[in-house]
């Protein structure tokens, strides 16, 4: 494990800690950040029948490098009516916020911010801040639309976070457990042990799982996208009605971290569908560190799988921003209560009777 | 004193601290999120405890669900916001007496119990004990609290509908 790395190394707990809660944030966020903010620019030009941006680096793969370096020479502009302490707490509160989901998240098998018995609820409870610093963010801005695109944004993080509880718990049911490790572990293997196969265990039951699990994907798939304000959900930054919601006012760096935030929080729900549904971390076809006796390698094999799935869902993300269009308030609140919390009630319940059966 | 024993004290700093705040500050929109960080802290003490489930929940219920519709209320509230709270000193006397009685239920509780101050490993995961316990000693009550839950939901829907 790292931890145990960390700690030969420095001889220190307090360091060797310090240094595992850091890594997820320099080794993984910042460049994932640099790359999707790119991806996105791409995805949505090709879609778009563009070239996107051409004239940093072959294809502009350090445009976004560029960016950074002109946000960090920006003024940082405070609102004059603006409630000032909130309004630099905020953008802090958000990032800390994503920041906390990603220390259960389950890189690969070696590595693990913190290998906590309940991973899951950890994760659901920690996007509670997130919530917390959008309404912040907009109601010290003194601006109202950012305090409308606040409330829109919590009132659609709160109202989506129903299903997806009620999906994790249909999981929870079936494996026993809300450790996001041990949930990855039992899916070894090849790809018919994942979940949304079925899981691990083969019988009848498996095979009765996988139209329900399926459903459950689908379920849990839009309301983390709705949970993340992405298009078809981003009514609380729309742009047409509300010029850019809850960060209107913010510039420079603070709205760097709002961005940032945005982009960590976009990979940390596909990792948590890739770790409930795909496997975690896990080789769908068998690890080449196998094949060579090599087993230093399947650690670092896991991380590639784990990010590529990662970053395939987060493309799923993207596609689906260019493909749909923005939906209303009240379809957005329909979608979720009339349509979605029934189907994942129903669901719970089924795959309830069948794992007691 | 070791690394828990600072820990401790950093979230029991925040704890106390931002509870006199959220009564103590003019500006309701501050007391909500002092009342944050009170939560925040109180979550933490849990873990500490070994109380892993229920700091989660606290985190869930309190952070996620009460705090969240507190800041709805204020903010969607027309001019609330600027309303100049009354915190002078009213009754006095029955107010001294009501708190000395409180002080000292809790101080002669604090005195009588018998403190485990013996160092422990790590607690293990509480989470499986205790769906164990609620689905099987104590169902009955569990299940009448969740009837109870949904008549107040029940209750609350029917009532913002006239």
């Amino acid at each position: 494990m790292i931890y145990d790395f960390f700690l030969k190394i420095t001889g220190s707990n307090i360091l060797a800690s310090i240094i595992q809660s850091l890594l997820p944030l320099f080794i993984f966020i910042l460049p994932f950040a640099l790359f999707a903010v790119w991806l996105e620019r791409k995805v949505s030009a090709h879609m778009q029948d563009r070239l996107g941006p051409m004239r940093v680096g072959k294809h502009g793969w350090l445009q976004t490098v560029a960016d950074i370096l002109k946000l960090i020479q920006k003024e940082d502009i405070v609102p004059n009516d603006a409630d000032k302490p909130l309004f630099n707490i905020a953008p802090i509160l958000v990032f800390v916020g994503s920041y906390a989901v990603f220390a259960a998240i389950p890189f690969s098998g070696a590595f693990i911010g913190s290998n906590i018995d309940l991973g899951i609820i950890f994760i659901i409870a920690a996007s509670g801040f997130v919530v917390a610093g959008i309404l912040m963010a907009g109601w010290a801005s003194n601006n109202k639309y950012s305090l409308l695109g606040a409330m829109r944004s919590a009132a659609q993080i709160i109202s989506y976070e129903i299903p997806t509880v009620l999906v994790v718990l249909t999981i929870i049911m079936i494996t026993g457990t809300t450790n996001l490790a041990t949930l990855s572990e039992m899916q070894t293997g090849h790809f018919w042990n994942w979940m949304i196969f079925g899981g691990p265990n083969f019988g009848i039951a498996k095979f009765i799982f996988i139209p329900f699990m399926i459903i459950n994907f689908i379920i849990i798939y839009i309301s983390t996208l709705a949970e993340v304000n992405r298009t078809p959900f981003d009514i609380p930054e729309a742009e047409s009605e509300l010029v850019s919601g809850y960060h209107t006012e913010y510039s420079g760096m603070k709205f760097a971290m709002f961005f940032l935030a945005e982009y960590a929080n976009m990979f940390a729900v596909s990792a948590i569908v890739t770790a409930l549904f795909f496997g975690g971390y896990q080789s769908p076809i068998g690890y080449l560190g196998n094949l060579f006796g090599a087993h230093w390698l399947i650690p670092i094999e896991q991380f590639i799988w784990f990010t590529a799935k990662g970053i395939f869902f987060v493309f799923v993300q993207m596609w689906l921003r260019w493909t749909l269009p923005r939906l209303r308030v009240d379809q957005l609140m329909a979608a979720c209560w009339k349509y979605l919390i029934p189907i994942a009630f129903v669901n719970l319940i089924i795959i309830g009777l069948i794992t007691v059966l | 004193m070791n690394v828990y024993d600072i820990i401790f004290y950093l979230f029991a700093a925040i704890t106390i601290l931002s509870a006199f705040f959220v009564v103590t500050t003019r500006n309701i929109v501050y007391s909500a999120y002092y009342l944050l960080f009170t939560f925040f802290g109180v979550a933490g003490i849990y873990v500490l405890l070994g109380a892993d489930f229920i700091a989660m929940v606290q985190l869930i219920v309190y952070v996620g669900g009460i705090l969240i519709l507190l800041l709805f209320g204020v903010m969607l509230t027309n001019r609330i916001t600027s309303v100049e709270i009354r915190s002078g000193s009213i009754h006095v006397v029955p107010a001294t007496i009501g708190v000395a009685l409180f002080a000292g239920i809790l101080l002669a509780s604090m005195w009588n119990t018998e403190w485990k101050s013996v160092d422990t490993a790590a607690p293990a995961a509480t989470t499986q004990n205790l769906g164990f316990l609620l689905i099987h000693q104590y169902t009955l009550v569990f299940e009448l609290l969740g009837i109870l839950l949904l008549i107040a939901l029940i209750g609350a829907a029917s009532m913002a509908r006239k």
